[in-house]
This record gives structure tokens, C-alpha cells and sequence, in this order.
């Protein structure tokens, strides 16, 4: 399969319905470990990006993932919105120019993703952030051929369970130090919602 | 002639204020701009904001940024890379502290990279 430019808008749709309905788990969730704002903060952004996507026509899937990008960047207050948005510019600028993305560059867009937020967040894997559920992704589709939406769903999944035990280094959460073990990661997350829409998408693209 | 340019973000349009309102106590001629809360006047930080402080700040001579906490750094970092100019510079030092002392130097007629190299030495 490969991704469309219809694709890359459904797949904002889901996003932007599942952080929707779970605004008041995240918001939860960032209470515990941050300043309580997660929940609200990404289900305005989305909100917008889904917006911004209705009112236009796209070329590519490039152009999509950049728009929202933008959005999301000037649209959510806190670090959710360079973080989120520095990702999708990121994987728009790595899949530029191609009307429809294969598994190849999806993956080759996930992994600038990645870097996009290691690099903005001066961050790694094993903090307790977003990073804790993108790097399992990113490590997943290397080690596969083709899309495979079931063992993506139950990656992320996994993924966000274990930001749980980990002690936060980064970010808000780091102030609190050994309190924040036994809480999963509001960005980490929101990073499932992202994948499992997007597990969403293929599961539909395959029938 | 110009002077440096002081940006200032934080997530609170009040904390931007105050410092500004100190600063003017005893430099009045140095242009500085204010770029606190978001869009709607909300706590966090905006990057639409931060680039049109950073323009209206900039007399030709180039301009400095202080920022506080968490997403200001990151979104004054990509304010930067939007502009692409060179003549734009993130300090990292004390907000309220650094920005003064940056004031008072821009105010003697100090270019950019003297601004910047005696704000870092003052910390």
C-alpha cells in the first residue's frame, strides 16, 4: 500500500478524534507530572490542523504533513507544539515532491520525524517523552518490508506502557523526579493516538 | 544609527511587561519587544509572536532573545530557522538579569556579538 494524499488528511482526522475523546485522560495524565494542559493544548492543535486541511486542495502528502506542521506549531501553546509540529516538518521535508509515499519513504519520513524531535528537544529515548513511543516506531518499520497495522498498534501500544516505570529527565516532569514512575507520559501518550490513527488508515487502505 | 534589538518571551504577557517596564527605568532608547503568552493572551508561548517581535526589534544592527521556561526556547529556535537570518542570537542566561545587562550594553552603542559575548560573561 501506499500512502495518499486522502490518507495523510484521514489520518489527521483520527488523530484529531481520538486526542478529542481522550482530552480529559491526557489532561490527566499531565496533571500528575506537568502543568495540566496536555489534553486541551493538542485537542485545540488538531482541531486546527483538521481545519486547515478541510479548506484546501493537496498536490502531495508532502504539502499535507507541512500544513499541519505549521499549525500545530503556531496553534498549540506549551512544548507540544514545537515538538509535534518540528515531526511532521520534518517528515514533510523527507517525503517532499512525491505524490503518494511507499513504505520506504514513510519510513525514511518517520525517522526524520525522530531526529527532528531528539534535535529540538535536546532529548533521547529512556527520558519518559513522546521519544519513548517514536523510537520503538521508527525502530519497528526499519525491521519490516510493508506496513503491517496490527503489530504497529500493539508497538506504540507497548511503547507508551513502559514510559510508566521510567523516571522523567526531561522536560516538565523532570521536577518531580522518582514521583513520576508509575505515570505513563502525556506525550508518549498522544504519540499512540498518532500511530494507532494511522494503524487505522492502513487496516481500512488493505480491505 | 541602530541599535541591538532585545526580544523577550515568556509564557506570561505579564513577566515580558515588568521586565520591560524595569529595563525602561534607566535605558529608554534601545528598541525591545515583547513576545509573552500565546495568540490569545494565554500562558505558553507563540512562534508567530516571537517572529514579529524579532522584526520589529531589529534596527539593522541584529537582536537578542531571552526566553524563559520549557517551549520558549524550542519555538524562539524555530522562529530562527523560519527567518533564516544570521544577525539573530538566543542567550541563554537569566531572563531578567541577562536582558538588562543586554540592554545596557545595546544602549552604549555595543554590536551584536559584543551584546552577547557580555551578557554570557556576566553569568
Amino acid at each position: 500500500m501506499e500512502i495518499k494524499v486522502e490518507d495523510a488528511i484521514k489520518w489527521f482526522e483520527k488523530i484529531n478524534e481520538k486526542i478529542k475523546l481522550n482530552k480529559e485522560y491526557l489532561t490527566s495524565l499531565d496533571q500528575v507530572i506537568g502543568d495540566s494542559d496536555h489534553g486541551i493544548n493538542m485537542a485545540r492543535g488538531f482541531e486546527e490542523v483538521v481545519n486547515k486541511l478541510s479548506a484546501k486542495e493537496y498536490g502531495t502528502v508532502s504539502e499535507v504533513l507541512k500544513d499541519a506542521a505549521m499549525t500545530l506549531m503556531s496553534k498549540v501553546g506549551g512544548a507540544s507544539g514545537p515538538l509535534f509540529g518540528t515531526a511532521f516538518l520534518r517528515f514533510s521535508t523527507a517525503v517532499k515532491v512525491k505524490e503518494s509515499v511507499d513504505f520506504e519513504t514513510f519510513t525514511l519520513g518517520l525517522e526524520s520525524a525522530l531526529e527532528g524531535v531528539k534535535h529540538r528537544g535536546k532529548s533521547t529515548a529512556g527520558e519518559k517523552t513522546m521519544i519513548d513511543v517514536w523510537s520503538p516506531v521508527v525502530d519497528f518499520f526499519k525491521r519490516e518490508n510493508d506496513f503491517q497495522p496490527d503489530e504497529l498498534l500493539y508497538e506504540s501500544r507497548t511503547a507508551m506502557e513502559n514510559t510508566k516505570e521510567i523516571m522523567a529527565t526531561k522536560g516538565r516532569a523532570s521536577y518531580f523526579k522518582e514521583n513520576s514512575i508509575g505515570h505513563i507520559d502525556p506525550g508518549a501518550a498522544s504519540s499512540y493516538y498518532i500511530f494507532e490513527a494511522l494503524a487505522e488508515v492502513l487496516q481500512e487502505g488493505e480491505k | 544609527m541602530g541599535r541591538v534589538g532585545i526580544v523577550l518571551i515568556s509564557h506570561s504577557t505579564k513577566i515580558v511587561e515588568g521586565i520591560k517596564e524595569l529595563i525602561r527605568e534607566v535605558i529608554a532608547d534601545v528598541p525591545i519587544e515583547l513576545a509573552g503568552g500565546t495568540e490569545e493572551g494565554e500562558i505558553g508561548t507563540s512562534i508567530d509572536k516571537i517572529v514579529n517581535a524579532i522584526k520589529t526589534a531589529d534596527e539593522g544592527k541584529g537582536v537578542v532573545l531571552f526566553y524563559d521556561i520549557g517551549s520558549a526556547k524550542m519555538n524562539a529556535e524555530i522562529a530562527i530557522e523560519m527567518d533564516e537570518k544570521s544577525t539573530t542570537k538566543i542567550v541563554d542566561a537569566p531572563l531578567v538579569e541577562g536582558s538588562y545587562v543586554a540592554a545596557v550594553e545595546s544602549g552604549m552603542g555595543k554590536n551584536l556579538l559584543e551584546v552577547y559575548e557580555a551578557v554570557k560573561k556576566s553569568f
